[in-house]
């Protein structure tokens, strides 16, 4: 049971990377920061976030979902 | 003329430099084939990763993405990032890490000769690389055009398109003829380092000229305010989401970056490559497209035909400068070039000359053959890209489209027991189909009941069609699947991993 919970885990985070690495929710937005538009500035964090959960995800469950006998 | 002679100089050194990284590859090589294709399934994270990545740039990098960011705003930074930076990365798990255990266990080289393998069908193997190689086509005439219109661009006229394009062709063959995976690995390597110093350099350079970041900005923000703000009428939600999956999905499918699936020395450097994936294609991306996007607030004009970036670079930067970062691209080019021209020969000597031509063939025939196959195949796409059909975007997007049609059917595979043969066959010729009579039946309008529908478009209501074809696909393979039974020859144990 806990390996259920842990995988829709990593499908619902994985999910959010995906569906979040384009911030819909400041679409039409012309604000800028620092000489770039916040909108890019929200992607570039999120790509370096998703680095270090992909990162995880190799330290924790790379193997578990391929069936490799030494998990 | 003096100019000119440095630039060409420039130009000319970086691709003999590539020449003989080749050379010390191939003296450390075996000459058999699976050194040949996979350099003996030896390569490091560093090598892996670099490969990968710069197989995947090509003329778009430095030509056709800013030329799209100049019109039409940064914002393809996005789809890249999307596409190129997590789902490939995901896809790179599920499909890159299953077939390098399958490979690992099994000795496959290709793509074709997995499923044909695990479906007991020669015809599977050979539809398999057919499609592969009708779509590889497309993708190295657009490295050549590209290449023909950044030398052409650089010399102001001076070189021909024509000639421009024959000298990367004739140094593609010559290299990878020479040289093979290992050879390829290695200079793109050495490729995409130095795509990656040379871009950050060109930004600092231009932005120290106009004041920063926010002087740049400040500059766009009276000329075209609106590619600050996200999305436009260009990229639309559907625009945004469908060229990402479609993309992302068609780039496991490119054979030579599936092929590179097979060639990781340890499972440890399929991780490091998946986890390093978002922040290298931010790294390179981020900036290539913005100095596109700045462009049109520094009042650069681009003449018809041209691209951006050279342009730019010109104003701001010395002429030796601007002729390195042509020699950049090129060198993007080549590398995407050679190992599509080198997975491609695989694909067409294994996968199809060797089962229904010569059964009997030995290694070193083979290896012979693969180095006449690419010559041939660059020869053939060099004659196409002179009539130059298309933009760099319009002929790339054609033939991502058409390998994501691959991608669902294999996944089925890989992971599903019960495909059957006849279920993969149906997905991939009924998903082929679909979209080939999209991309080469012209669209006709027809009445329906007082509405006009299109039929025969590329895109329905801003969605590609290629993402039906890729739904089809799915649908068929496991439809199929479940009312058909296995052929004797199909061995489902191929693919499953945990069972030894």
């Amino acid at each position: 049971m806990a390996t259920r919970i842990r995988t829709a885990l990593w499908v619902m985070t994985f999910t959010v990377l995906v569906v979040l690495a384009v911030p819909w929710f400041l679409w039409g937005d012309p604000r800028t920061a620092a000489g770039l538009p916040i909108w890019l500035w929200w992607h570039i964090g999120w790509m370096g976030l998703a680095s270090g959960v992909f990162y995880l995800f190799t330290r924790a469950d790379w193997d578990r979902y391929m069936g490799v006998s030494d998990v | 003329m003096s100019e000119l002679s440095l630039q060409l100089g420039i130009v000319v050194g970086y691709l003999v430099v590539a020449l003989l990284i080749g050379l010390v590859a191939y003296r450390v090589s075996t000459n058999v084939a699976e050194d040949y294709y996979l350099a003996d399934r030896s390569i490091g994270t560093l090598v892996l990763l670099f490969t990968t990545f710069a197989t995947l740039l090509s003329a778009f990098t430095f030509f056709g993405g800013p030329n799209l960011a100049y019109a039409q705003g940064p914002e393809w930074i996005l789809v890249m990032g999307v596409m190129d930076g997590v789902l490939f990365a995901i896809l790179w798990y599920l499909i890159g890490y299953k077939q390098w255990l399958i490979g690992q266990r099994e000795g496959y080289v290709t793509l074709s000769e997995m499923l044909g393998d695990r479906f007991g069908s020669t015809r599977l193997r050979g539809l398999v690389a057919g499609v592969s190689l009708f779509w590889l086509f497309p993708y190295v005439m657009l490295q050549q055009m590209g290449a023909g219109e950044a030398i052409t661009g650089l010399t102001g006229g001076a070189i021909p398109y024509w000639a421009g394009a024959a000298l990367i062709t004739a140094f593609m063959i010559l290299y990878v003829v020479i040289a093979g995976m290992r050879g390829v690995a290695w200079t793109d390597t050495i490729q995409g380092l130095f795509m990656l110093s040379v871009v950050w350099i060109a930004v600092a350079w231009v932005l120290s000229a106009v004041g920063g970041p926010s002087g740049a900005t400040a500059a766009l923000q009276s000329t075209n305010p609106e590619f600050l703000a996200l999305g436009s009428d260009f990229y639309t939600p559907a625009y945004i989401i469908s060229t990402a999956v479609v993309i992302a999905f068609g780039v496991t499918m490119f054979p030579q970056i599936n092929q590179r699936f097979f060639v990781a020395g340890s499972d440890r450097v399929l991780k490091r490559s998946f986890a390093l994936w978002p922040v290298l294609v931010v790294l390179l991306f981020v900036p290539a497209f913005l100095l596109g996007t700045w462009a049109a607030g520094l009042g650069i004009e681009v003449p018809e035909g041209a691209n951006v970036l050279p342009v730019l670079l010109s104003e701001y930067t010395p002429v030796w400068f601007a002729a390195l970062v042509i020699a950049g691209a090129l060198a993007a080019m080549m590398s995407s070039s050679d190992s599509m021209l080198l997975s491609g020969s695989s694909y067409f000597i294994r996968d199809l000359y060797r089962p229904f031509v010569d059964p009997t063939m030995g290694e070193a025939k083979e290896a012979w053959l693969a180095r006449v196959g690419v010559a041939l195949f660059a020869t053939a796409t060099f004659v196409a890209s002179l009539s130059r059909p298309g933009t760099l975007i319009e002929v790339g997007n054609t033939a991502f489209g058409g390998f994501a049609q691959l991608t669902l059917p294999v996944m089925v595979a890989l992971y599903w027991q019960g495909t059957t043969r006849s279920g993969i066959v149906a997905g991939i010729a009924g998903s082929q189909l679909l979209y080939l009579s999209h991309v080469f039946v012209p669209q006709v309008t027809v009445d329906l009941a007082g509405t006009a529908v299109p039929l025969f478009a590329r895109a329905y209501g801003g969605w590609d069609v290629a993402l039906a074809g890729m739904a089809l696909g799915a649908l068929l393979t496991i439809g199929v699947s479940l009312v058909t039974t296995p052929a004797t020859e199909e061995d489902d144990s191929r693919f499953a991993i945990g069972a030894d």
